[in-house]
């Protein structure tokens, strides 16, 4: 009904999309590890088990393969499970359930069986939670042929992209930053919160680079591009939104414009998700480039644990701006 | 900057093709110039060392200004300039970013993006007549802000045909003011050398056949020899004869526009090494790439119309240049030989001699040769 906007954390925007799909479709359950009593590691579902009780906010056991297959077994058999996986290092566990079964039953099958589950998890560094809590692997998910991977990066996006996973009828990955879960953002009143999962959103407009980056580096390269304005250049800012399939169209046709390209990606630089949408860009933009794709990535260790050198090995700031003024040659 | 003809007053330095320290020798070419006769390639007279470049790429300046300063061999080193060094950039803060290219070798070529590459076609810019920004590249920002991109005539690459017609018009309405005209002519019959040449020819490999205009310059190359007021520069007021035979051998331009570059002794050129020479000209004459020697040295201009065009020329003198010969196309006409009309081949050549310094007896003698020698061909 009302138009008006509602600010609140990234956190309270999960709570609440998950809220709405719990009453919205009595098929939509939520389990996972710490979900219920403790309320999620990040916090994201306290106060759902009271509200709707132990059938559908499931406690499990520590074992990521064996809940992620019961989710991906009840999305066969009709319902629309949501599966939390804490952070992304323990989803290598479920690897096997997400990639030989989520990932391939509808091809298997000729087309007899989807598998409707959304799985959501934890990414990336920045909360010295050291080498194995801190990685970000959207890539390894990103590419897998029968899945589609989000990364919403804004509240709003928090809100409105669990319903879209929700009515996806094949699996989806939503990649929540770990970072993120406490700041605070506008989102639409009840009613306007859905969003699409298919494009890319160009969060600022600018005519001299593009940066084209997601989830909890966008914020990083909204700074970078403020600070490089008072340098007199002019970025424009790319949150991809949808990993897998990458919005080719907004990404070209942005660096068609700009004539150069940033990519940030907090995972590590080889076999990169930025070395894949580089590569894109050389294939169809190629013409369009007045300098070689910059890619500002994570160093290739284990993301540290002490605070500077956790920052120094991941994008940041600085890092973002100095790789826009070389594309700039300045 | 030399002047690279009569009325060159200013030029661009496209590129330098040796750097401080690179050992010189009479001839080496040191950088390329761009003039309103299109790029011209600049040779250096003296044996040394560059020592400094004092006018980088994109400057367009005047003639007479100092390009580079030569330590000749022996020569001390040139004293320092006592200028403070420029204080340091302030090193940016930041860890340097590994997505910057490493340091790569100098590259042959141009290291240019393909979207400066495009956009330069777009505007119809040569970019090897771009200067790189500090960082040797060409990209964007270059070509953006190198020429704006007025409607240029269209011509080959290097050459810029409204900035050719300037300078023609210039050097030739000074020729027309200060150079007072006159005129001889003589139809020569030129069936023996056209006879000798088709002979030669047809036991000569393709590529080594001999078009009439290399016994042309031969021949009027050896008749200069004995015509020194017709071979020279007349400047300030006072004409200088010249003992070398360096013809301008006018060459057209598609698209318009022509330009007489040197060939250096004509006279003492065998006709392969002509014909070489020739070819040679007119291939770098339409890519744009001329030596300066070349634009600098003529002592006398010759023009041949060439097949299918007009029966004679009345040429006008190249300042600071004494005289132009003219050929007009060889036509088959009705010819008296012996006592009986015959059909020959007849070419009507013209001088145009400088008034100041000879006379049409003299210009008349040269034909007078010019034409014994043609009807001799064997012998050049």
């Amino acid at each position: 009904m009302s138009a008006s906007t509602l600010t609140m954390t990234y956190r309270d925007a999960v709570r609440e999309a998950l809220r709405e799909a719990m009453q919205r479709d009595e098929r939509v359950f939520l389990m996972g590890e710490d979900v219920g009593r403790y309320g999620g590691a990040y916090a994201c579902s306290k106060g759902l088990l009271e509200e709707f009780g132990e059938d559908r906010i499931r406690d499990t056991p520590l074992s990521e393969s064996g809940f992620t297959g019961a989710g991906i077994g009840a999305a066969l058999g009709g319902m629309r499970p949501i599966v939390e996986v804490m952070t992304v290092n323990f989803a290598l566990l479920a690897l096997d359930q997400i990639v030989n079964n989520a990932a391939t039953i509808r091809h298997m099958s000729g087309g007899q069986f989807s598998v409707p589950v959304v799985i959501r998890m934890a990414t990336g560094a920045g909360r010295q939670l050291a080498a194995q809590h801190s990685h970000s692997l959207e890539n390894w998910f990103a590419h897998v042929p029968g899945i589609r991977v989000v990364a919403p990066a804004t509240v709003a996006d928090a809100r409105g992209m669990l319903w879209t996973a929700i009515e996806d009828p094949d699996p989806v990955i939503i990649f929540e930053h770990a970072t993120l879960y406490n700041e605070v953002g506008e989102v639409p009143g009840e009613g306007n919160t859905e969003v699409d999962i298919d494009r890319a959103a160009i969060r600022r407009e600018g005519g001299d680079a593009t940066i084209i980056t997601y989830s909890g580096s966008l914020q990083k390269s909204l700074d970078a591009a403020e600070a490089l304005s008072g340098e007199g250049i002019d970025c424009e800012v790319i949150d991809l939104r949808t990993l897998r399939p990458l919005d080719d169209a907004t990404i070209i046709a942005s660096v068609a414009k700009t004539h150069r390209a940033v990519i940030v990606d907090e995972g590590w630089r080889s076999g990169s998700l930025a070395g894949e949408i580089s590569a894109r860009i050389t294939e169809q933009a190629f013409y369009d480039l007045d300098a070689p794709v910059a890619r500002v990535c994570s160093a290739e260790v284990p993301i540290p644990y002490p605070r500077h050198l956790e920052m120094a090995a991941t994008p940041q700031v600085e890092t973002v701006v100095a790789a826009v003024k070389g594309v700039m040659r300045r | 900057m030399p002047a690279l003809g009569a009325d060159m007053d200013w030029g661009i330095v496209i590129e330098w093709l040796k750097q401080p320290g690179d050992v010189l020798s009479r001839g080496d070419i040191v950088a390329v110039v761009e003039t309103q006769k299109g790029a011209i390639e600049i040779e250096v007279f003296e044996d040394g060392v560059l020592e400094e470049i004092k006018v980088e790429p994109g400057r367009k300046v005047p003639v007479g200004e100092v390009l580079a300063l030569i330590r000749g061999a022996g020569e001390a080193a040139a004293e320092p300039d006592v200028v403070p060094p420029p204080p340091e950039e302030p090193k940016p803060v930041t860890a340097p970013v590994t997505t910057a290219a490493p340091a790569i070798p100098v590259q042959e070529g141009l290291r240019i993006s393909p979207a400066a590459r495009r956009e330069a076609e777009r505007r119809g810019i040569d970019p090897a007549a771009v200067a790189a920004g500090p960082d040797g590249i060409i990209g964007l920002r270059e070509i953006e802000s190198a020429a704006p991109a007025p409607p240029r005539a269209a011509g080959p690459k290097g050459l810029d045909l409204d900035e050719m017609r300037k300078a023609i018009a210039a050097a030739m309405a000074r020729s027309k003011r200060e150079i007072p005209h006159y005129y001889v002519s003589r139809t020569i019959d030129v069936s023996l050398l056209m006879d000798w040449l088709a002979t030669e020819n047809a036991r000569r490999p393709v590529e080594a056949r001999l078009l009439y205009a290399a016994p042309l310059l031969k021949a009027a190359a050896r008749a200069l020899t004995k015509s020194p007021q017709l071979n020279g520069r007349f400047e300030e007021g006072v004409f200088r004869p010249s003992g070398a035979v360096h013809i301008g051998a006018a060459t057209a331009i598609r698209g318009g526009g022509l330009i007489a570059p040197a060939i250096h002794d004509a006279d003492t050129l065998g006709l392969d090494q002509l014909m070489d020479k020739l070819r040679d000209l007119v291939a770098r004459v339409r890519g744009g790439r001329l030596r300066s020697s070349e634009m600098m040295d003529p002592t006398v201009t010759l023009s041949n119309l060439g097949e299918d065009t007009a029966d004679a020329m009345y040429p006008v003198i190249y300042p600071p240049q004494v005289a132009i010969i003219g050929c007009g196309a060889i036509v088959e006409r009705p010819w008296v030989v012996d006592g009986k009309v015959v059909p020959r081949n007849l070419m009507t050549v013209s001088v145009a001699g400088d008034h100041r310094v000879s006379d049409g007896r003299m210009a008349a003698q040269f034909l007078n040769r010019f034409d014994r020698l043609l009807q001799t061909p064997e012998a050049l």
